[in-house]
């Protein structure tokens, strides 16, 4: 008690309103990391906008077809972005804090499509670049560096984007059902995951994704937030510049076929495209 | 007119800390008691941060019950001692593959759980690399436990439950193991890792002999201890009687072609690898090997001496120089090396009451 009338007198004597609210409002029940100050902080929004070629993608109904002229539906759709550095006209580079840097896009989940940037530096940005996946570093983090979407307790049945059996994240979670799916359910699985290894090297499957701007800018003020829209295709994922990937060949690539995710991650290096900023 | 801004200021203040005098009220609690952690005799130092993760009495009391409790898995019948049980150094006595829910098979004999502060990876096949994320692999495998850690979480949540074997009340002992109610998976992982680390076994004969009591040995059990240290020791080495390496001991694959290691790296060079197990108490821990597939001790050594399959990626050290596989031990030999072995087992650490079922598992 004393402690709390000392703190509030003081902040009494220290002149102003906005001092003394601000300082008691920073009680000791809040979370003990304190919130970065947003010095100059503006904000940036990526927006990820999956596509099926020129169609929008729309989970669980319309019949697409790759280019190996493969028929399919898409029922899962998720990934991780992460890693996330800026560029502004003058060629710095903002690199969003580690912490905050982890998202997991979800075509069932609206909002997760939408990446804010917090605590972005004023100014016009040029460029940005982002990993899919999740780097080494974090894939080998002790479990308190395992928070939200990284929590490794999503179940593999569901949204899960963690392996328990094979220690690792899975970057891209591409699900859905096909005339020439596996024989029992008609479905393919591609869960694309692998980092690196622990302590011995095996396929690391993250991937940097560069997108210029071009002749645009997103211009970061205190009071403008920038959206980056980005198209992320769906079929970049089965055809690729090297590989084009047949549902028919292969109805299930997970962490086995090691050589196989690899060819996919080298398709999903191209999915993004940048559509406008606004 | 001075006066009033003040009262102002003085009931913006009031009104401002509300909360923290609220906080300030609630009784003081001393938080959760220590737990030293000690490290036997020349043991190495070990792998698990036990900074990061201080041992506490609550949180091993904790781990304790979750690691009996059958909540964790989708039947609630299922817990981590229903594989591992105590009076088998924490292995599934008698079966060559356990069986988890519903009776169904796994691929591989269930591993003794002693020790893990020295482990630099986990299971057979190495596919986890730290203590705090090995639960997660039992309690997801539908094979196992076929549970979701959030589905886990929930029910913990939702204790006590007069349905339960025993009623216990998670959210308290969350709270006086972790300071809160939360119960959250790095909590439960936490918790899970602070019982395990208490799982030590280093009280065998063995560690008498060790420590100086020469009379601790019989002459045959000497006998045994050099050839063990001549011709198994390279593998199973130190204190801690294995190199936490991956090799393999020429076992022919069975019908499924458990590939070890090389499904966890994708490279053929590890295929048919399994972690080297440690041997302490080897004499507790039948059935042998990786898939359960030797039921005694002698069985084990006729397999070094007569059936190690030459494969790619057979150990170099169970080739001889005359070009033959396995190791060269007459009956003699093998003898002397059980009744070695035997020295390895720790009847302490497999009475030890404060490892022991609170009374909430079940064990099929």
């Amino acid at each position: 008690m004393k402690n709390i009338f000392h703190k509030c007198f003081a902040a009494l004597f220290a002149a102003t309103i906005l001092f003394s609210a601000s300082s008691c409002s920073e009680s000791p029940s809040t979370s003990p990391t304190p919130e970065p100050v947003a010095s100059d902080g503006g904000k940036l929004r990526l927006e990820f906008d999956n596509v099926v070629g020129d169609k929008n993608l729309v989970l669980n109904g319309v019949t697409y077809k790759n280019a190996s002229g493969e028929d399919f539906i898409v029922t899962k759709f998720n990934y991780f972005i992460s890693n996330i550095k800026l560029t502004k006209a003058d060629g710095s580079i903002f690199t969003v804090p580690q912490d905050s840097s982890y998202f997991l896009i979800k075509e069932d989940t609206k909002a997760s499509q939408f990446v804010t940037l917090n605590n972005v530096p004023v100014g016009d940005y040029t460029a940005v670049e982002f990993m899919v996946g999740v780097d080494s570093l974090r894939n080998t983090s002790p479990i308190e560096k395992r928070q939200g979407v990284l929590d490794p307790s999503g179940s593999m049945m569901e949204d899960g984007m963690y392996w328990a059996w094979n220690s690792g994240y899975i970057f891209v979670k591409l699900e859905g059902s096909s005339s020439k799916g596996n024989p029992v359910n008609g479905k393919f699985y591609y869960h694309i995951g692998l980092f690196g290894g622990y302590n011995e090297r095996t396929v690391n499957n993250t991937r940097i994704i560069k997108v210029n701007f071009g002749t645009l800018k997103a211009p970061v003020t205190l009071s403008q937030t920038p959206e980056v829209h980005f198209l992320v295709d769906v079929l970049k994922v089965f055809d690729g510049a090297a590989t084009n990937i047949k549902i028919a060949e292969y109805n299930s690539i997970m962490g086995g076929q090691p050589e196989k995710s690899q060819q996919i991650a080298n398709n999903y290096l191209n999915m993004f495209t940048l559509d406008h900023i606004h | 007119m001075k006066k009033i801004p003040s009262i102002i200021f003085i009931l913006l203040s009031f009104w401002g800390c509300k909360e923290p005098v609220k906080e300030e009220l609630e009784p003081v609690k001393t938080g959760p008691t220590p737990l030293a952690w000690v490290k036997p005799a020349g043991f190495p130092e070990p792998i698990y941060d036990l900074s990061r993760n201080p041992l506490t009495e609550e949180g091993v009391q904790l781990g304790k019950f979750l690691f009996y409790d059958g909540i964790l898995s989708r039947t609630n019948l299922i817990g981590c001692g229903t594989c591992h049980q105590q009076a088998a150094a924490f292995t599934h006595h008698g079966h060559e593959l356990s069986h988890g829910v519903e009776d169904r098979l796994g691929v591989r004999n269930s591993p003794a759980i002693q020790n893990m502060a020295w482990n630099k990876s986990f299971f057979w096949d190495g596919g986890v690399h730290d203590m705090d994320l090995v639960p997660f692999n039992p309690i997801e495998n539908p094979v196992e436990m076929d549970e979701k850690v959030t589905s886990v979480i929930e029910k913990l949540r939702k204790t006590p439950n007069a349905a339960s074997k025993i009623p216990v009340d998670y959210p308290k002992m969350f709270k006086e193991a972790f300071g809160t109610e939360e119960i959250n998976s790095e909590r439960m992982m936490k918790a899970l890792s602070q019982f395990m680390m208490t799982m030590v076994s280093a009280t065998s004969k063995y560690d008498y002999y060790r420590s100086g009591d020469a009379n601790a040995f019989t002459t045959q059990e000497k006998d045994g201890l050099v050839l063990f240290q001549k011709n198994c020791s390279s593998c199973h080495e130190g204190v801690l009687f294995t190199d936490y390496s991956f090799r393999n001991n020429g076992l022919m694959p069975m019908r499924n072609n458990d590939l070890g290691r090389g499904a966890i790296t994708g490279n053929a060079s590890d295929e048919h690898k399994f972690k080297v197990p440690s041997l302490r108490n080897v004499g507790l821990t039948a059935p042998y090997m990786h898939d359960g597939r030797y039921h005694s001790l002698e069985e084990v050594l006729d397999h070094y001496t007569d059936s190690v399959q030459k494969m790619p990626t057979l150990d170099p050290l169970l080739i001889q120089p005359n070009g033959k596989t396995g190791i060269p031990l007459s009956s003699r030999d093998k003898q002397a090396l059980i009744a070695f072995l035997r020295t390895l087992s720790d009847d302490q650490f497999i009475r030890d009451a404060k490892l022991s079922d609170p009374g909430i598992g079940n064990a099929f």
